[in-house]
């Protein structure tokens, strides 16, 4: 009998050894002191709700669930799981209007992409900020990202159609996420261009509700865990009739929600698919580690890409496959930004009580970023771009946009035997 | 995923030896579970402060032959743990980072807790303490900042008045850093750096020193500043009116944080990858031939290279886990050398030689780990995780960390041709 093994708890505070390392890894404690730090909210602190619930304090909100204290734990500590495990047990504050409207980005999506230019429009109005900062407290200073009138599922259906995608022998299921649905389908559309030069057909699922990331943060459990079961029912229909069994996305955020949180903070199983969801572009990197594709790229494309690691793909470990693939670009010449949050961290930055506190957390990263030299930001998640391109002079593209942009595509499909 | 060489294990000794071969220009990968024992640092590089027969070491050099076979100095050999001792300095330097001191013989520096220790070289911002006649002719300001537990000047005027100094304190309160108090398990020697990483902040105490300190004491602060680089030691040491002088808080180290966070940037600026936060959890094997590792991150995604090395340290950092009658080294099921009688592992006596931190894994005259007694052909092991010493009870634990990377990452040069 291996005692040891048998005396871990399900979140494995008691594998903490107090060592304070987490504490030098937080972005949130330098920039606002009230958050009682990871250790302290996290294994510290579990100690003492154990015993008696009232010891939850509130003040664990202010904790990002950035998880870079995970990453930095010597002792294995899933220190972010505990953290936002304790809220989602012990905080029984109802969420307010404020924060309802800003987890729910499928409601919000449909209702704006209906009314897309007017949105955009009032949306960056300065009286309208003002009002919604004065009623709802969202930061009047904050940019909102735009909506687009043509959804990605709309123009998947309508322009691309799933039937030329069926021609492809081998295909894969991509879950585009909130942002490309009703933001920027421009990023859904790169992926296709590429997947469809190596020859890969693109489905998407027949049911895709946000991946929740947004309502676990706001605290609507319920409905983020609705959203989960009908997210991993949709994949385990697609997968099952799909040759690959990968449901890739383009958001490191997504991916990790539906990987890691569905099961540790929303107590979901996933673990028949957890290993398929992947990101597009280590989906792409396995199949030419693999020698299976092969991508060709312009002679005419060279810039300088600065590329920042989003705190959830630190935590995944998979920016090498987002920088490794941008490196294949003859033309490219990339610099690696000290892996630092930018401070947005989802709905977080948009909270006016958290304004100043995203914003110092970000500075480093912006400093950086300015002095950088380059073109452009590549990063792999949409929230970040969003903070980056608020709050610095650079504009920010996924990886993926990166490596549509220079593909030489009639060269590619060449290289892959494309016919279709 | 292939690299030339895959190192496990991203603290003290795993950069070291991957800095040392992506000079040479083979390419590594640094795959790194958790933040290192660097963290932890007493701010200065032991070589060797007492022998097997517990005599204190003036000059380490000299001591090296005294050592017993299975010691991993012995196996590098006395002339060439010198030979890499000695160009520490200089090689360190390139990369910012500063020992003082002098590489022949062993200085003496303050713990935290006001014991004297010898040690070797001082990093950055400590110096050497001074000798008992100096001590004896000098004043001494101590100082702390308000709410600050981690650190403790009547420990260190005891420590200095012992020796014929003469010492006053003085708690200096800043608004800036008394926001911290707010949550007072976050007063960390961590967090005050982060505070005067701010110019205005760094103004401020210097005007504060002055105004406390008179002329010719000695001002004794907290090692506080600078988790990136020294630019706030050197700013206080040159706007200061007094000498300062430098003495470690309890951890966590920022003069440990900074050298790790150099290392680190220098190992990716020489085209190193460093993979943080990811954990080795299998291996493929032809005969006695790693051919490839496996990791929690990237599951089905192997990692391929001509050699790896092991450096995942001891119990801290989990290179070696003890279990209930057994110790082991987790990732490979490598020979560890230890005590089987469980009754002997450790000594009753918390301040006495514990038998435990001799444990380690086993390794052939060139570091390769054995399993069931037969070498890997192309695996070796560094620093901490490696058997035959006892880094707390000797004071050798950053030149075994050391001097046993860039060893191993010669041999790798050797035996390897370069692709």
């Amino acid at each position: 009998m291996n005692l040891q093994e048998n005396n871990i708890s399900e979140n494995n505070f008691e594998q903490c050894i107090k060592c304070t390392v987490c504490t030098v890894y937080c972005p949130v404690i330098p920039a606002n002191p009230k958050y009682p730090g990871p250790k302290q909210a996290g294994p510290d602190g579990e100690r003492f709700r154990l015993k008696a619930a009232d010891y939850f304090d509130p003040s664990l909100k202010y904790c990002l669930n950035c998880k870079r204290c995970e990453v930095a734990c010597p002792s294995g500590v899933r220190i972010g799981d505990i953290i936002q495990s304790a809220r989602l047990k012990y905080n029984h504050e109802k969420p307010s209007v404020r924060d309802r409207m800003l987890a729910d980005t499928d409601f919000a999506g449909e209702v704006a992409t209906k009314m897309a230019p007017l949105v955009n429009a009032t949306l960056g109005l300065k009286p309208v900020k003002l009002l919604l900062d004065g009623a709802l407290a969202i930061d009047h200073r904050r940019a909102f990202p735009k909506y687009t009138s043509t959804t990605f599922e709309k123009w998947y259906r309508k322009e691309l159609t799933a039937e030329s995608q069926l021609k492809y022998a081998k295909r894969v299921a991509y879950f585009h996420g909130c942002y490309v649905n009703y933001n920027y389908p421009q990023l859904g559309k790169d992926l296709v261009k590429i997947l469809n030069a190596v020859g890969y057909g693109v489905e998407l699922l027949d049911d895709e509700k946000c991946c929740g990331v947004a309502l676990i943060a706001n605290g609507l459990y319920d409905q983020a865990r609705r959203h989960a079961r009908k997210n991993l029912d949709a994949m385990r229909r697609a997968t099952a009739s799909l040759k690959q069994y990968k449901v890739i996305t383009t958001s490191s955020t997504c991916t990790l929600t539906m990987r890691d949180e569905y099961p540790h903070l929303l107590g979901i199983d996933n673990s028949d698919v957890r290993q398929n969801i992947e990101t597009a572009t280590r989906f792409i990197y396995r199949l030419i580690d693999n020698g299976e594709v092969r991508l060709a790229f312009r002679d005419d494309y060279t810039r300088r890409i600065a590329y920042h690691t989003p705190c959830h793909m630190e935590k995944l470990g998979w920016s090498v496959y987002s920088t490794s693939l941008m490196q294949m670009i003859p033309g490219v010449e990339l610099q690696m930004l000290p892996s630092n949050c930018c401070g947005i961290a989802g709905t977080y930055g948009f909270k006016r009580e958290n304004y100043q506190v995203s914003q110092t957390i970000g500075h480093d990263l912006f400093a950086a970023i300015e002095a950088s030299g380059a073109d452009f930001v590549a990063t792999d998640c949409e929230t970040c771009k969003w903070q980056i391109e608020m709050s610095t002079s650079k504009k920010v593209f996924n990886p993926i946009s990166v490596i549509a942009e220079a593909l030489d595509v009639e060269a590619t499909r060449k290289l892959n035997h494309v016919k279709i | 995923m292939r690299y030339d060489t895959i190192i496990i294990g991203g603290g003290l000794s795993g950069l070291v030896c991957g800095i040392k071969l992506q000079e040479a220009g083979r390419s590594c990968a640094i795959i790194s579970a958790g933040q290192s024992a660097l963290h932890f640092s007493s701010g200065a590089f032991d070589l060797l402060g007492v022998t097997a027969d517990g005599t204190e070491v003036e000059r380490p050099f000299d001591a090296l032959k005294s050592l017993p076979a299975e010691h991993p100095y012995s196996k590098v050999g006395a002339d060439g743990v010198e030979a890499y001792a000695r160009a520490l300095p200089q090689w360190f330097a390139q990369m910012g980072i500063v020992l003082n001191g002098d590489v022949e013989r062993n200085s003496s520096r303050i713990t935290p807790l006001g014991i004297v220790r010898k040690s070797w070289m001082m990093l950055d911002e400590y110096t050497p303490l001074a000798d008992e006649a100096a001590i004896a002719g000098s004043r001494y300001l101590i100082v702390n900042f308000a709410g600050f537990l981690d650190f403790y000047p009547k420990f260190i005027a005891d420590c200095l008045e012992q020796r014929g100094g003469k010492c006053r304190m003085e708690v200096l309160s800043m608004s800036a850093v008394e926001k911290l108090r707010i949550n007072p398990t976050e007063m960390r020697s961590a967090n005050i750096a982060k505070v005067f990483q701010s110019q205005r902040q760094l103004d401020k105490l210097v005007e504060l020193v002055n105004s406390k300190a008179s002329e010719g004491e000695t001002v004794v602060l907290p090692a506080t500043f600078g988790l990136s680089d020294t630019l706030p030691v050197e700013y206080l040491r040159s706007h200061c009116r007094n000498n300062l002088m430098f003495v470690s808080p309890v951890p966590p180290s920022i003069s440990g944080i900074r050298v790790q966070r150099r290392l680190q940037a220098h190992f990716v600026k020489l085209g190193g990858r460093f993979y943080a936060g990811d954990t080795v959890n299998g291996a493929t094997l032809e005969g006695n031939r790693v051919t490839g590792i496996a990791t929690v991150n990237h599951s089905d995604i192997l990692f391929h290279a001509d050699n790896y090395v092991v450096a995942t340290g001891s119990f801290f950092s989990n290179g070696i886990v003890a279990r209930s009658n057994e110790v082991v080294e987790p990732i490979f099921g490598a020979d560890v050398n230890y005590d089987t009688n469980r009754d002997r592992w450790f000594d009753r006596c918390v301040m006495n030689r514990q038998p435990y931190m001799d444990f380690g894994v086993a390794t052939d005259a060139d570091f390769r780990m054995l399993k069931g007694g037969r070498p890997f052909d192309n695996m070796y092991a560094i620093g901490s995780v490696l058997d035959g010493h006892n880094p707390l009870e000797e004071g050798s634990g950053s030149g075994v960390a050391i001097i046993t990377a860039m060893h191993v990452a010669n041999s790798i040069l050797t035996n390897t041709a370069k692709r």
